[in-house]
């Protein structure tokens, strides 16, 4: 018994230090983020000292902080809806009524994500520019519906793989049209999987730093080209740098610990239960 | 995109299913999907081809003229070119390495039973949640700063001098970035994994006299196999076209040691508007990318069968 006990202590402080040694960075920036500027660079590093809202106050005084917030999560949330509208249709019908086609498309879909954005970053680029989309959130939610498409169709594939079909058959004896089926029954049961692809995809095009840092430079610039705006200065404004990063990322930090679970999942397109 | 794989995309009515009286044309529902993916796959693939082959400067677009091969000529003899396809070799071989090595190990951890595991599980799993732009920050400036950074300031206070980590190793710097970001992703999946193995075979083979090393060689990692080829084709992916993290700490240099084929054709389009030389580059990326697809597909279709 005092052997198991000790074990489960060791294991306790292993678990724990892993964990904070991964969590450190994170902690560390909020924590300068309540610092004033000079208290951020002292030396010995501070980890005691008197918290200052400041640097949230002074981000706040730049007015445009909103502006590049806002524009992160309609790009999200707006990319997001706009591939769930596409995929869902797509997930049924090669979930419930697969050809020999269906594997094959599936996973051509998912090789599109092999495509290196840079290989195509000039001609989207200029079709972006002749089209007038460049630095647009219509542009950037475009983009990113694509990007993440792939991804979106296989979680809902898998996760109305898991729908019983005897639940749906029963419902057809009984007349439901597709419409209906849809709605009242294959719906409510993939809700769940369906929210949890929602919030990966949300995720992934909140912290999209590629196409965002090129094809946006003002008007729709989401939170990952502001905090990039910030890396020109030689570290003169650290605290302000927190303070920014840590309003940049804990709404999607507080989603992604929400939804962990599902996410694992969809993640792994139900290749791992 | 990837021409080995490609399937076209037409669906033939559904096999009549016996259980059932109605048949569902599934045309209409998947063909927007595919149509969309065509169209962003093949539209900008065809316009990068025409310019790999003509002279096009943005800086002087008047002399836009077809020349042929010289573009793919100029970028396979520029020795830039070669030394960025090494670093992103060694970008994604090293981060795989590590993200699958310490996640496998971490996820064994994590998956014992310990006081406040599920706290501790989700501050471990938090990188993967934040920003590249962000995590690139954090540790540029208050970590690996070789003045006022966490770690310079610990290795002086041991007497050991100060690493200013992006002009000595850049490289291995971004490594460990992207390695801090990707871990959490290995672990989560390869827990989830662990958790599904049958614990009874577990204990049953724990029974027979096994010592933890030959369960984790004989038991465990057979059963991980599929989850490790989720996790390497999923980060490969991501791997292959690492940008944020250089773009925000080192801009590619110091010369161009941290420069990766995406930069490298970043820095062509960008900076110097080579639309022609970048186009050729980009092209020959997307066709290395193909060759990696081909190897992935093929471990994920497996997969797709069971």
């Amino acid at each position: 018994m005092a052997q198991k006990t000790s074990r489960h202590w060791l294991l306790t402080l292993l678990g724990w230090l892993v964990a904070c040694l991964l969590f450190f960075p994170i902690f560390w920036m909020f924590i300068t983020s309540f610092k004033t500027e000079v208290a951020a660079v002292a030396t010995p590093p501070q980890l005691v000292f008197q918290p200052t809202l400041e640097n949230y106050v002074a981000i706040q005084d730049r007015a445009d902080y909103f502006n590049y917030a806002f524009n992160s999560v309609a790009v999200s949330v707006g990319s997001t809806l706009l591939s769930l509208l596409l995929a869902i249709p797509a997930a049924y019908a090669m979930a419930f009524f697969p050809t020999k086609r269906t594997k094959g498309t599936l996973l051509w879909m998912l090789s599109t994500k092999m495509l290196p954005p840079v290989g195509v970053l000039v001609p989207i680029y200029i079709l972006c520019r002749n089209a007038g989309l460049l630095d647009t959130r219509i542009g950037l939610i475009i983009i990113y519906t694509l990007i993440n498409l792939p991804i979106v169709v296989w979680m809902i594939y898998s996760f109305f793989k898991e729908v019983p079909k005897e639940i749906l058959e029963a419902d057809r004896m009984d007349g439901a049209t597709t419409q209906q089926e849809l709605r009242h029954v294959l719906l409510p049961l993939a809700l769940p999987g369906i929210a949890s692809t929602a919030l990966l995809s949300i995720i992934l095009s909140w912290n999209e730093a590629f196409w965002s840092l090129n094809l946006t430079t003002a008007d729709a610039a989401p939170l990952t080209a502001f905090i990039a705006s910030f890396s020109s200065p030689q570290g003169l404004f650290w605290a302000k740098l927190s303070a920014a990063s840590t309003l940049a990322i804990a709404p999607i930090l507080i989603f992604g610990w929400l939804s962990q679970r599902q996410l694992v999942r969809g993640l792994t397109f139900g290749a791992v239960k | 995109m990837s021409s080995s794989v490609v399937v076209r995309p037409e669906h033939k009515t559904p096999p009549s299913r016996p259980q059932t009286t109605r048949q569902v044309s599934t045309l209409p529902l998947v063909a927007p999907s595919v149509i969309a993916l065509l169209l962003w796959m093949i539209v900008p693939l065809v316009m990068t081809i025409w310019f790999s082959f003509q002279r096009y400067n943005l800086l002087n677009p008047d002399a836009q003229k077809f020349i042929g091969i010289d573009n793919f000529t100029f970028i396979l003899s520029d020795p830039g070119f070669w030394i960025s396809i090494g670093t992103t070799i060694i970008l994604v071989v090293a981060v795989l390495v590590i993200t699958i090595g310490l996640g496998t190990l971490l996820a064994v951890l994590f998956d014992q039973d310990f006081w406040g595991q599920g706290i501790a599980r989700v501050l471990a799993i938090s990188p993967f949640f934040v920003m590249p732009t962000v995590s690139a920050l954090i540790w540029k400036n208050m970590l690996m700063h070789p003045v006022n950074g966490l770690f310079a300031q610990i290795t002086r206070g041991l007497g050991l001098g100060a690493i200013d980590w992006f002009a000595d190793f850049p490289l291995l710097a971004i490594i460990i970035i992207v390695s801090w970001e990707w871990l959490p992703f290995a672990l989560l999946i390869l827990l989830t994994a662990i958790q599904s193995l049958d614990h009874e075979q577990l204990e049953a083979a724990r029974m027979d006299g096994a010592n933890p090393i030959a369960l984790f060689r004989f038991v465990m990692l057979p059963h991980l196999s599929r989850a490790i080829a989720v996790v390497a084709m999923i980060e490969t992916i991501f791997f292959l076209t690492i940008f944020a993290e250089i773009f925000v700490t080192t801009g590619g240099g110091p010369g161009l040691a941290t420069t990766n084929l995406a930069y490298y054709i970043f820095l062509k389009a960008l900076l110097e508007f080579d639309v022609g030389g970048a186009s050729a580059g980009g092209l020959i990326a997307v066709i290395l990318a193909n060759i990696v697809a081909i190897f992935l597909m093929r471990s994920v279709a497996r997969n797709l069968d069971t």
